[in-house]
Order: C-alpha cells, then structure tokens, then sequence
C-alpha cells in the first residue's frame, strides 16, 4: 500500500485556554485511498487525542462531519486526499461559532429547521382504518431531490448572505420546507409561507447559488429558494390583484 | 465547563474576494449598471429627437465618435453577460415537470435565447430593418 506524508493544518482553539484559534499542523503518513477524515482519526488516535471534531457514519449520510477543506466546505468523510495536494488547510465551517476546534455551535441552524415544520402536515387528517396517504411516482417525483438533504450545513457556509445576515432561514430550511410544500399529501403551506416567505425567508436570497454547487447530495437548494420567490410572488398577485381575493 | 464559543466575523465589504464563485455572482449582479446606462442612454435618445432634426443629427454624430463607440462596445459586452448569465440560471427557477421527467434544462435556457432572437427581430422590423 503506498504511502503519502500529508501535512494537515488544523484550526485548533479550547474555549478554556485559548482567546482565539490557531494553526497546529500535523504530519500525517497518509494511505492512497484515504479521506481527510480518516487523516484526522489518525492524527486522534495516534498524534493527538485532545482534537474534536464530528463525525459518525463516514459515508456522507449522516452529515456530521463538514468543515473547511483549503477553503471549501466539504464533507470530510467525502474528501478524498488523492485529489488534493501534500497540504490540506482544515478549518470549522465558517459562519458558525466555534465550540472546540472543528466543532462548531448549530444551535442557530436547528432552530431554523424547527420553524420551518419540515415534516409532512396533512390535508385532511385519516385513522390508520382509512388507509395510507398515497401519491403517484409523478407526485413523488416533483420534491424527490429535496428530500436527499442530510442536514450538513456545508450550504449555510458557503451562503455569504448567510454569513452577513445571520437572521436569513438559509438555504436547507427553505429547501426543506419547499420539499413539504411540494407534497401532494401536506396540508401545510399556509403555515410554513408565514416563515419563509418573508425578509428573512426567501427574499434574503439574491441567487448567488454557492450552496447548490457545494450540497454533497446535489439537492440544489438554490434552485428552491427561487421557486418559493416565484409561487411567493404568484400569491402576492393573486391576493392583491384578484377580486376574488387568495384562492 | 464553561461554554466560550468564538466567532469569526465575515468581512463586510470584502467578502466577495475570499471565493471565485462570488467573484462571478459579483460579475452577475455589478454589470446590471450596464443595462441601467443603456436605459438612460435611450432616454436621452429620446429627449434629443424631441428637441428637433438639428439635436438628434448632432446627438447621432455624438454616437460613432471613438468615445461614442467604446460606450456601446462595452457596454453590449457587459449587457450581453448579464443576459446570459441570468438565461441560464432559468431552468432552476422554472422547472417544467411532463409526467415523471423533468425537461431538460438546455430546453428551458433555449427556449429564453428563441424568444430573445424573436423580440430582436420584431424590433429590428419595427425600425425598418428589413
Ligand atoms: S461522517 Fe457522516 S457524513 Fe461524513
């Protein structure tokens, strides 16, 4: 098995000692085959054991562990060493504090995603007597790439509206509550336009479109955002301009 | 223990250089000036035809001067990259579903170029091109 010595620059800080972050680079005898993430479980489990970061099922799916990888938010999990050079810059993914090292605060994410009910809110209500909810393939089809989200916040980094704003719903919550808007079987876009078609909703967006060209699961949230500003503006003009008011 | 979680702060005004695909957004969004200028350019246009034979001439010569000139150059270069940068990015903002496919995306950005070329000819035929 060949072997490459990488060097791995890590954005380290302890909230107990430290007033602000800095570099600690490691020299890592890196596998052909590896990811950055196992070159940090090798630098844990043989170099240092005080560095934190996240991660749990090491095949992009549970979307844990992404951070800044020579800049680009990236899932370590997914980021193979073979395509990056014989040093790797790893820092936490910006615009989000900083707990410890990689580890950084979500609080703010998990609090959009709550707002926006990304779950499915029923039409009409049925007892399990009644039967399943049921929906075509063409139904289904027409959110299935939003369902793919894994929560990974890489898109909240990328955003710079995001970053400027922190008020802004940002792209994964909007995209998510597009997704139940989108379901034949929900009942719930009343509720959820409330949040997201608002300031801080969708008209916070100005299409930079960084956070669909890195979401690892190509669900394109970017692409989301302008269609809730398009249904959006169709309601405006229908509540405003129709006679007969909101349909 | 005690939490003391760090922020970084986003630069405000130079946040568009840290990454190229900002740079590009930027590119998008700063040559919209251009469309705006040519819109005034045209209401000048107007204004100077207004005020009689002798200040349209005068405007007109104004045009193929050298300044005059690169003003339009640059000015269709820039226009032109607005368009299309903003053409295609169409088919995210307007899906077309047809059953359980979704049309493809160079459809929807083609058909925005086919109604472009056809507002063009219908101006260019109102100004007795053809
Ligand atoms: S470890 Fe689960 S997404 Fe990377």
């Amino acid at each position: 098995m060949s072997e490459r010595q990488i060097q791995l620059e890590v954005l380290r800080y302890n909230p107990e000692t430290d007033s602000e972050p800095r570099f600690q680079t490691y020299s890592v005898p890196c596998e052909a085959e590896w990811v950055v993430l196992d070159a940090l479980n090798y630098v844990k489990d043989h170099l240092d054991t005080t560095l934190s970061y996240r991660w749990s099922c090491h095949m992009a799916v549970c979307g844990s562990c992404g951070m800044m990888i020579n800049g680009e938010p990236t899932l370590s999990c997914k980021a193979f060493l073979r395509d990056y050079p014989d040093t790797i810059r790893v820092e936490p993914l910006v615009h989000f504090p900083i707990e410890r090292d990689l580890v950084t605060v979500i609080d703010d994410f998990m609090e959009k995603l709550n707002r926006v009910k990304p779950y499915l809110i029923p039409k009409e209500a049925r007892t399990i007597a009644e039967g399943e909810y049921r929906q075509s393939p063409a139904e289904l089809k027409r959110f299935k790439q939003y369902t793919l989200c894994i929560n990974c916040m890489l898109c909240y980094s990328a955003c710079p509206e995001y970053g400027l704003i922190p008020d802004f719903i940002g792209p994964a919550a909007i995209a998510l509550a597009h997704r139940y808007n989108s379901d034949s079987r929900d009942g719930g876009r009343e509720q959820r336009q409330q949040v997201i078609a608002t300031k801080e909703g969708v008209w916070e967006c100005s299409f930079v479109g960084a956070c669909s060209e890195v979401c690892p699961k190509h669900v394109d949230p970017a692409a989301a955002l302008q269609q809730v500003k398009i249904a959006s503006t169709v309601d405006w003009y229908k509540e405003h301009l129709m006679p007969w008011g909101k349909s | 223990m005690s939490r003391k979680p760090y922020v970084r702060e986003v630069p405000k005004t130079t946040w568009y250089f840290r990454q190229g695909r900002y740079m590009r957004y930027m590119g998008r969004e700063v040559t919209c000036i251009f469309v705006g200028a040519y819109a005034l350019f045209l209401l000048v246009a107007i204004k100077r035809l207004s005020e009689g034979r002798a200040a349209y001439e005068a405007f007109l010569e104004g045009l193929s001067s050298p300044a005059g000139i690169l003003f339009q150059v640059v000015t269709l270069i820039f226009v032109l990259y607005h368009a299309t940068s903003w053409f295609n990015l169409t088919p995210k903002a307007m899906p077309v579903q047809r059953g359980e496919q979704f049309l493809p995306g160079g459809v929807i950005v083609g058909a925005h170029y086919a109604g472009w070329v056809v507002v063009s000819l219908v101006v260019l035929f109102l100004a007795g091109v053809f």
